[in-house]
């Protein structure tokens, strides 16, 4: 049976909604009578989200654009839900990294006392990722964006101590003024347009013409989705949350949270809705760069080991935004390779900092040294990490810079260019500096006694370092032309996204 | 004597209005919910002034007495099981062909037994909001602070 | 004009995110500043000489307000609360370890 005909084909997308949302809650009822019952059932829940997410890749190619009508009311008077193929990539990566992490939290949450409440916000997080990724709805956008972001508030001040309390009260703060300044910016865009669709608020857009009104409009989507996403200067908040989550929720916060609610919701809305003028794409290039050298000069010097990834992360999301915000066919497809790879080796990067934790119990750079003798898994698997970060070729991370580099020469920004090069190398240094800290050298006397982690640990690490290692085979033509391509077009289309949508109401 | 036994609650006058009371707020809550589509308030309102009742009693009687009749786990299951009723009604929705789709009989519009799946929405709402809301009162009531001086 | 309160509410709210230094008036500052929000998107929805949007039988309607963002307004509000109640009790846990309310003396993550 070709997918057109299965009985599932239509009602595949609330399911990414529904099973996370479904499971969280089932989990919530009966995970603290049944022992084994939230390790399992989590388990099966993102399985099936990853195998959906990656069905849905071949549904795009054969049916195109789908568009699903919530409850059956026609758009714009209902909600829709849209997929196509950026919606498809951005599922596709979140659900990987989140399986992953589903299965390396199995043996790393025994420490703390109530496993069933992380899978219960964990999965309500999924939710949420996957619903503002799906939705063709403003409003949904904003619902399910604080749906992801109040569980990842909860999940910050998992283990509750001080630093944990004070960390999350920070990011709790910010996080709710910029949820008010994007709930203020959809206010105005409902004033001027007087609908709530996406689809329809692009169209209205291109007949009454912009004006003041839509600069600044964009002005607030910029400060609330950029802070959620960690541009420079709404960046505060990252680099204490992130070091003080249990390190499964570091992974998924860093990879794929500040991509799914931040980047992703902003160039949907900039490219597709408000469509990009010069001046938004200036910005957005301007708090790109700024952010990848401030990112990569704090990172120097830290010595706390998640806090100088979270710093880390700041920079990388500069390159997206910095290659996003191009506006030119390349530039869209560097940015957005960037972000697969980033999603996959920086929660790498964490899931490792993470084993680093339980077997020696700091994290404090000073104190470790030579761990690759006792701990080879995570010694190698860190090396393939820090190395395609940085960008040494063949791993995925080289082949994602080297086309940010080469948008920026092509679109004559050759000062952006030079930064981005700049920025590498730094990366490169203190990477290295972490390796060298932490991996090679002596076995000092206190860690004589540590052992390797456990099986399901070492599994997700093993899995994510393959995936950086090959991850260079999407550039070759005939898988890039399914995968990275179709995603690019789409953001490229921009503003006849309208078009696209009206046509595909069935 | 000098020292007058504590008892838990408020003064006699509180206590006797509150058993006149509680009842009326707890009905007039259920009222709101059920006749969420043909006047303003549904699920969320209702839900909260459940939740009133409870913590009303609580307020006035102390949280034993409270607690007795709805103690911490029940509300934590109540709330769980309203979250499942709202996704089972929104998954059944599909069997008529579309998620959320109003599938049950929908009679003369005004009526009290009309609009589908409307009035099942908002029961379903009413106990997450109801519950949950007094669960978070009963965990922050219960929490013993013990300040640790540095 | 009206709207010109909203902002006003809205820089009252800031400026207690911003300038004091218990957590719970900075707690009451997003309290503000989430009102002034809703309170901007309801006036939005106004109509020149509307009623309230509920049909009754048999009554022929002139001008209704617009409902729409009445039940969005009713959704935010359920998740101001959400994040009130969750803010909340961090606070109260804060203070079970820190012993104290003052931001400048919670400053233990710094670099």
């Amino acid at each position: 049976m070709s997918p057109a005909q299965l009985p599932i084909t239509y009602d595949l997308l609330p399911l990414f909604v529904a099973i996370p949302l479904g499971s969280a809650f089932l989990v919530s009822l009966f995970g603290k009578k049944l022992r084994g019952f939230p390790d399992t059932f989590s388990n099966l829940a993102t399985f099936s989200l990853l195998s959906l997410s990656l069905f849905s890749l071949l549904l795009i190619k054969r049916l195109g654009t789908i568009v699903y009508k919530v409850g059956g009311w026609i758009p714009p008077i209902g909600i829709c839900m849209v997929l196509d193929s950026l919606t498809s990539f951005m599922l596709v990566t979140i659900n990987l990294v989140a399986f992953l992490v589903t299965i390396y939290s199995i043996s790393y949450m025994e420490r703390y006392t109530a496993k069933w409440k992380f899978y219960t916000l964990f999965l309500l997080m999924l939710a949420g990722m996957n619903g503002v990724i799906v939705t063709g709805d403003m409003f949904n956008l904003f619902v399910f964006l604080e749906i992801g972001a109040i569980s990842s508030y909860a999940l910050v001040a998992f283990g509750v101590e001080h630093e944990e309390l004070e960390a999350s009260f920070k990011y709790m703060v910010m996080g709710s003024v910029a949820s008010c300044f994007i709930l203020l910016g959809i206010a105005l865009l409902y004033s001027y347009t007087s609908s709530l669709n996406m689809a329809d608020i692009s169209r209205t857009l291109a007949q009454k013409g912009g004006g003041q009104i839509v600069f600044f409009v964009s002005v607030l989507f910029i400060m609330g989705f950029g802070l959620k996403a960690a541009l420079v200067p709404f960046h505060a908040w990252l680099p204490d949350a992130h070091p003080s989550a249990p390190a499964p929720i570091s992974a998924m916060l860093s990879g794929v949270l500040i991509k799914a609610l931040g980047v992703y919701a902003l160039v949907r809305i900039f490219f597709n809705v408000l469509g990009m003028t010069a001046i938004s794409s200036s910005i957005l290039m301007v708090l790109g760069t700024i952010s990848m050298v401030l990112g990569g000069l704090l990172a120097l010097g830290q010595e706390d080991i998640k806090r100088l990834f979270a710093y880390s992360s700041i920079s990388q999301i500069g390159f997206v935004i910095l290659g996003i915000g191009m506006g030119t066919t390349l530039g869209i497809l560097a940015g957005l390779f960037h972000l697969f790879n980033h999603a996959t080796f920086k929660s790498l990067l964490f899931l490792n900092s993470g084993s680093i934790e339980y077997a020696t119990g700091t994290r404090d750079l000073r104190k470790m040294g030579g761990l690759t003798s006792k701990m080879p898994v995570t010694g190698y698997s860190s090396l393939v990490g820090s190395m395609s970060i940085s960008g040494i070729p063949p791993l995925s991370g080289f082949w994602s810079k080297l086309l940010i580099i080469l948008a920026a020469i092509e679109a004559k920004h050759f000062i952006f260019a030079s930064i981005a090069v700049l920025v590498s190398i730094l990366t490169l240094v203190y990477y290295l500096k972490v390796q060298r800290l932490a991996f090679f050298g002596e076995l000092k006397n206190s860690l004589k006694g540590i052992k390797e982690v456990p099986l399901t640990m070492k599994l997700s690490m093993i899995t994510l370092s393959i995936i950086c290692i090959f991850g260079g085979l999407l550039l070759i033509p005939g898988v890039q032309k399914n995968f990275l391509n179709l995603a690019t077009e789409v953001l490229v289309n921009g503003t006849n996204y309208a078009q696209v949508i009206f046509g595909s109401i069935k | 004597m000098n020292k007058k036994i504590k008892q838990p609650g408020m003064t006699l006058i509180v206590k006797t209005i509150t058993r006149l009371t509680v009842g009326l707020i707890l009905l007039y809550g259920i009222y709101i919910v059920t006749h969420g589509h043909l006047s303003p308030g549904g699920g969320f309102p209702g839900g909260v002034i459940i939740a009133l009742s409870f913590i009303h009693l609580m307020l006035a009687f102390g949280k034993d007495l409270a607690l007795k009749k709805l103690s911490e786990k029940l509300a934590a299951f109540f709330e769980s099981l309203g979250a499942i009723m709202f996704l089972t009604i929104a998954l059944l929705g599909i069997a008529g062909g579309y998620f959320f789709f109003n599938f049950v009989f929908k009679g003369r519009p005004f009526n009290l037994f009309s609009a589908g799946i409307i009035p099942l929405c908002n029961i379903a709402i009413c106990f997450k909001v109801g519950a949950g809301l007094f669960a978070v009162f009963v965990a922050l009531i219960l929490l013993k602070i013990t300040i640790k001086r540095e | 004009m009206i709207y010109l309160m909203c902002l006003i509410l809205f820089s009252v709210g800031i400026y207690c995110i911003l300038v004091k230094r218990n957590l719970i008036k900075i707690i009451i500052g997003i309290g503000i500043v989430e009102y002034a929000v809703n309170l901007f998107f309801i006036l939005v929805g106004y109509r020149a000489e509307g009623r309230a949007p509920i049909l009754i039988e048999k009554q022929v309607v002139q001008n209704m307000v617009d409902p729409l963002p009445q039940a969005l307004i009713l959704t935010a509000i359920v998740i101001g609360l959400a994040v009130t109640v969750l803010i909340v009790s961090i606070a109260v846990r804060i203070y079970e370890k820190y012993g104290t309310f003052d931001i400048t003396k919670i400053k233990r993550l710094r670099g």
